[in-house]
């Protein structure tokens, strides 16, 4: 069962029922869901959970979905992975990284659409909706497939047409926008108050970003009941940030962990760091950026979130840093020769962050430290194929190998 | 009659022209400011049009071409 109760606007406080509704009508300020954390405390246990599935579906108790069906396509209990290798290069004693490269649809995405398609269902919509140029195109084409209901995808019409193959085969309708990214985003308000759809992160919202918070419940119970001491969290909007910090929080209300130590560090490209700008300015007034970074899956220059990311770091003593395009693709290789983990660029974003953070002496090497890896590197290619290794081409002969290897032994290249 | 929940970001050489005030009386908008942060360099207001739908349009282009950044009230929309 759910312990949702209602909504609540983060600006003034007033309380709303759980309706498809996204903003405080009052001050039209964000509307999240609340919880009777104290009924919940007396009905929620570690066996509970470890008796449900393995996806975020264990979790339900603390979902807002109340509807008997909930589309589930296996989103989440991905691998929370003791990184020794990158530990040891970067100087840390603890490290651990949350693998969400291996959801469904490739990316965290998952998730939040799992959560926003059931309750849309729940709410009897039969359309799910979203503008993307990316990861979360193909979830929610997938999760509408999985639900049997229609999917419009709306993107920027320059955008290529590889990037959203992912989300195409599921059959959606694909809107391509002539139009800029500003012009795509105010269409997109106008379409979610014109349409009765469910438009997983407008009038779906507060639901589908609940759904951010099984990453920290599940970080919690695979490390046996705890918080880490220290997260790195890729910022984009700010949403998976703030809603890591509510779900360790909710599971201290309910005495599932004894309380939350966890530092907060967030992670942006230098190419649209509005977050990052504003934490090195001491203010929590964000300024929107134009986004210019090979990490697209985190270009999002005017962050619904970036106000309440910036609190949680201040709050928690947590810090914020930002990395190169270059940075990134050191990051996505590093993560892939110590690791074995093909991230995409914001996972290159993270890695690069983390290590700048440990640099810098923001991460203590003694902190168990957790850090996201929210999508996978095949849905990136392109920005690092100029930068691997290249075959050694040879005859098919022994000779021919064994010249070629001699060559590269010469060169001072080891044999790979 | 449309409605439409915008936000207006101000640029610091505009943050003293009345924008706004403009907006309604020129588009004949009824302007509805919900919540606002405005210092001496920089401000941000939040809030409701009400109006023909071209008129809202044509209105948001023309703040737009004055040098205000428009966005919906609930930040970026499309995501990666």
């Amino acid at each position: 069962m759910s312990f949702a109760t209602n909504l609540r606007c983060r600006e003034c406080g007033r309380l709303y029922d759980l309706e498809p509704i996204h903003v405080c009508e009052f001050c039209f300020g964000p509307l999240e869901v609340i919880y009777d954390l104290e009924a919940a405390r007396r009905t929620v246990t570690r066996e509970r959970i470890a008796a449900g599935p393995h996806s975020i579906w264990r979790y339900r108790d603390l979902l807002p979905v109340k509807g008997e069906r909930i589309i589930d396509i296996n989103a989440g209990f991905t691998p929370l992975i003791r990184a020794e290798n990158l530990a040891r290069e970067l100087g840390l004693k603890k490290l651990y990284l949350k693998n969400d490269c291996v959801n469904p649809s490739y990316s965290f995405k998952d998730r939040v659409v799992s959560v926003a398609s059931s309750k849309a269902l729940e709410f009897g919509f039969d359309t799910l909706a979203c503008a993307s140029t990316g990861n979360l195109a193909c979830a929610v084409a997938a999760h509408a497939a999985r639900a049997g209901m229609k999917a419009y995808v709306f993107i920027p019409a320059n955008l290529e047409a590889g990037k959203i193959l992912g989300a195409a085969i599921y059959n959606p309708t694909l809107i391509a926008v002539d139009g800029n990214y500003d012009e795509v985003n105010r269409l997109c308000s106008e379409l979610a108050d014109r349409y009765g759809w469910a438009f997983v992160n407008i009038n779906m919202r507060p639901y589908y970003s609940e759904g951010s918070k099984t990453l920290a419940f599940e970080v919690a119970e695979q490390l046996g009941w705890r918080a880490p001491d220290h997260v790195v969290v890729p910022v984009a909007s700010g949403s998976l940030f703030t809603k890591i910090w509510k779900g360790f929080h909710e599971l201290a209300a309910i005495g599932l962990i004894d309380g939350v130590p966890t530092r907060m560090s967030a992670a942006q490209a230098e190419g649209c760091a509005p977050v990052v700008t504003a934490y090195r300015e001491k203010t929590l007034n964000v300024r929107p950026v134009r986004p210019q970074t090979v990490a697209k899956s985190l270009a999002i220059g005017n962050p619904a979130d970036g106000y309440y990311v910036l609190k949680i770091i201040k709050e928690s003593g947590g810090a914020a840093e930002a990395v190169t395009d270059e940075e990134i693709i050191e990051g996505m290789k590093l993560l892939a020769r110590t690791e074995g983990i093909f991230a995409e660029t914001a996972g290159g974003v993270t890695i690069a962050t983390l290590k700048r953070l440990v640099q810098a002496g923001q991460i203590r090497p003694d902190e168990l430290t957790v850090a996201f890896i929210t999508g996978n590197g095949l849905k990136t290619q392109e920005a690092v194929a100029d930068s691997v290794v290249q075959p050694v081409r040879i005859r098919p002969t022994l000779r021919s190998f064994e010249e070629a290897m001699a060559e590269r032994l010469l060169a001072g290249t080891a044999v790979r | 009659m449309a409605k439409q929940r915008v936000k207006f970001t101000f640029p610091p050489p505009l943050v003293t022209q009345p924008l706004i005030y403009r907006l309604g009386k020129e588009f004949d908008i009824v302007t509805n400011i919900r919540r606002a942060n405005v210092t001496h360099d920089r401000g941000w207001v939040v809030l409701e049009l009400e109006g023909e739908l071209e008129n809202i349009e044509r209105g948001i282009q023309w703040m737009i071409e004055q040098g205000v950044r428009v966005d919906p009230v609930e930040g970026d929309l499309v995501e990666g």
